[in-house]
């Protein structure tokens, strides 16, 4: 069953087009990565999901029903920058979503409802590792820790869908490795579907269960823009990588180590420092 | 080295800061002493000794003919208007300066008209304000409130459109209503930003008060100085001017320790921007 369903969607503006003829259906559970050139219109789609824009044509279904115009609460979203709320502890940030779903007015929660909120939010930041930075301010906080926070502060109301754009493109290689072996763990452990889009191929193959490029097949100056980009690979990463299930068949770990659980493994490129 | 390299050592620093107010009293000094070794009745320059004797007499002995103690009743009309004035224009700024930076209908009705309104020089319009609205407390508090609140306005819609959109719409996958986003995000972030704006407003306030009431007023701190003026009493001037001086400054320094102390995120936040 698929959670979303995008039917031949065209985006123009103007003259321009940006993406043509996209069809895609997204499975449950399944973690999705766009890679591309720059402009390539990856960004403007994972927009379209977001209902930060609206396709020119096409249709976007989401659990069969047409997405809402405007952003919503089912469609949580880590963006590179400017994630999380500077006037909010770590803390506040992971709360927010859930004060604002219990709190109609004031957006607020006070007493018993506040301190199971505050225990619920606890245990999202100690599953990031943010356990120690409760009552900091994003400012205090690394670009990593930072980013640990966003997805935090997305998790805490249960979106349908994941949406993260570059999330991890502003980090440090060895931070970005960690981070990804945290996305792992928490994509395993809770019932998420993710849209990632990324222009670090190793990045798309590390996490993902399906890598979609996107590309003009046309891109000569003397078009004046007439063709857009549209899905030129989908590729099913392979060893599958099933939810759930982290020591499969083929997920290798290091050559000769034993097997440890969601770990990093070889081949997370980003450990090395390489970029695709 | 080059120059804007050298930097001077924290002690050194310091004792820069005061040069200029110690020169400056100290050129006041010297010519108050040559004008009054010349001519001991001049009023121009008056010597620190006849000014102590003005600040007594205002201060601390009653008015012989109201029996008040001038300098604070003074001070206390003078402060009760302009901090009524700030109030209202900053209630008046943070509900529109919100309402516009965030809801494109209103930027759209009300962007270009509070543009317009924050040029029409404030000065002119008293006139108008005292014939409407008489000579009392009503006409001068309105001054400072018009020629304030539309700057703070425009500056409180530019700072509200200066939030990242990023911001915006995570609040939205949050799951935020229109009001819930004002009131989790927007005003919290932007009420360090209105002391900001506020502190600016300072200045032109402070200019409206003493204009208001240099023309029609019984009272303050501007009232006086205008009106003692007529018997070139510049041992009560000059002391009045210094007071109105650490006044301002005073309300400076309180909104930039209200600043630090009630939004501790504000420093870090702004310098990683």
């Amino acid at each position: 069953m698929s959670v979303l369903s995008i039917a031949d969607v065209w985006k123009e503006y103007g003259e321009h087009v940006v993406l043509e003829g996209i069809s895609l259906e997204i499975a449950e559970r399944s973690f999705v990565a766009l890679v591309g050139p720059s402009g390539c219109g990856k960004s403007t789609f994972l927009k379209m999901l977001l209902s930060e824009e609206r396709p020119s044509r096409g249709s976007i279904l989401l659990d069969g029903a047409p997405l809402a115009a405007e952003p919503e609460a089912g469609r949580g979203v880590v963006f590179q920058r400017y994630s999380v709320f500077p006037h909010l502890t770590a803390l506040g940030n992971v709360m927010l979503g859930l004060e604002i779903g219990a709190s109609r007015f004031w957006g607020k929660l006070w007493g018993a409802r506040r301190r199971a909120a505050a225990e619920e939010a606890r245990a999202l930041l100690e599953a990031v590792g943010l356990a120690e930075a409760t009552d900091k301010y994003p400012a205090q906080l690394s670009g990593g820790m930072q980013q640990r926070l966003a997805l935090a502060q997305a998790l805490a109301t249960k979106p349908r869908v994941l949406l993260l754009d570059e999330p991890f493109g502003a980090l440090d290689p060895g931070i970005r490795a960690e981070i990804h072996q945290l996305m792992k763990r928490l994509w395993h452990e809770r019932p998420l579907t993710v849209v990632m889009v990324t222009h670090d191929m190793s990045e798309a193959f590390t996490l993902a269960t399906r890598v979609i490029a996107f590309e003009r097949r046309r891109n000569e100056p003397s078009d004046g823009g007439r063709y857009g980009a549209t899905i030129t690979q989908d590729i099913p990463v392979w060893p599958p990588r099933v939810a759930g299930q982290v020591t499969g068949l083929f997920e290798s770990p290091g050559r000769d180590d034993p097997a440890p659980v969601a770990g990093t493994s070889r081949d997370d490129l980003a450990l090395q420092g390489v970029r695709a | 080295m080059r120059l804007i390299n050298r930097r001077p050592e924290a002690g050194f620093g310091r004792l820069l800061m005061i040069v200029p107010f110690v020169l400056v009293v100290l050129t006041y000094l010297i010519a108050s002493a040559a004008r009054l070794a010349e001519n001991p009745a001049d009023k121009l320059l008056p010597s620190p000794a006849s000014m102590m004797a003005a600040v007594t007499r205002m201060a601390f002995e009653a008015d012989k003919r109201t029996g008040d103690f001038l300098l604070w009743v003074d001070t206390s009309a003078s402060l009760g208007r302009i901090l009524a004035a700030l109030a209202i224009a900053t209630a008046i700024s943070l509900v529109l300066g919100i309402a516009i930076g965030l809801l494109p209908y209103l930027r759209s009705l009300a962007g270009g008209f509070v543009a317009v309104i924050s040029v029409v020089p404030p000065l002119a319009l008293l006139p108008i304000l005292f014939i409407v609205l008489g000579l009392g407390e009503t006409s001068k508090i309105a001054l400072i409130v018009i020629g304030i609140a539309p700057f703070m306005t425009r500056d409180l819609a530019l700072r509200v459109s200066e939030l990242p959109p990023q911001q915006i719409i995570k609040a939205q996958t949050l799951g935020a209503s229109s009001w819930q986003l004002v009131l989790r995000v927007v005003l919290p972030q932007l009420l360090p930003r209105l002391i900001d704006g506020l502190r600016l407003s300072l200045g032109p306030a402070w200019l409206f008060l003493i204009a208001a009431e240099a023309i029609a007023s019984e009272s303050g701190l501007g009232f006086r100085i205008f009106l003692v003026r007529r018997y070139l009493a510049m041992d009560v001037i000059i002391p009045y001017v210094i007071w109105i001086t650490l006044l301002a400054f005073l309300m400076d320094r309180l909104l930039v320790l209200l600043q630090a102390r009630a939004f501790p995120w504000f420093a870090g936040a702004r310098a990683t921007a």
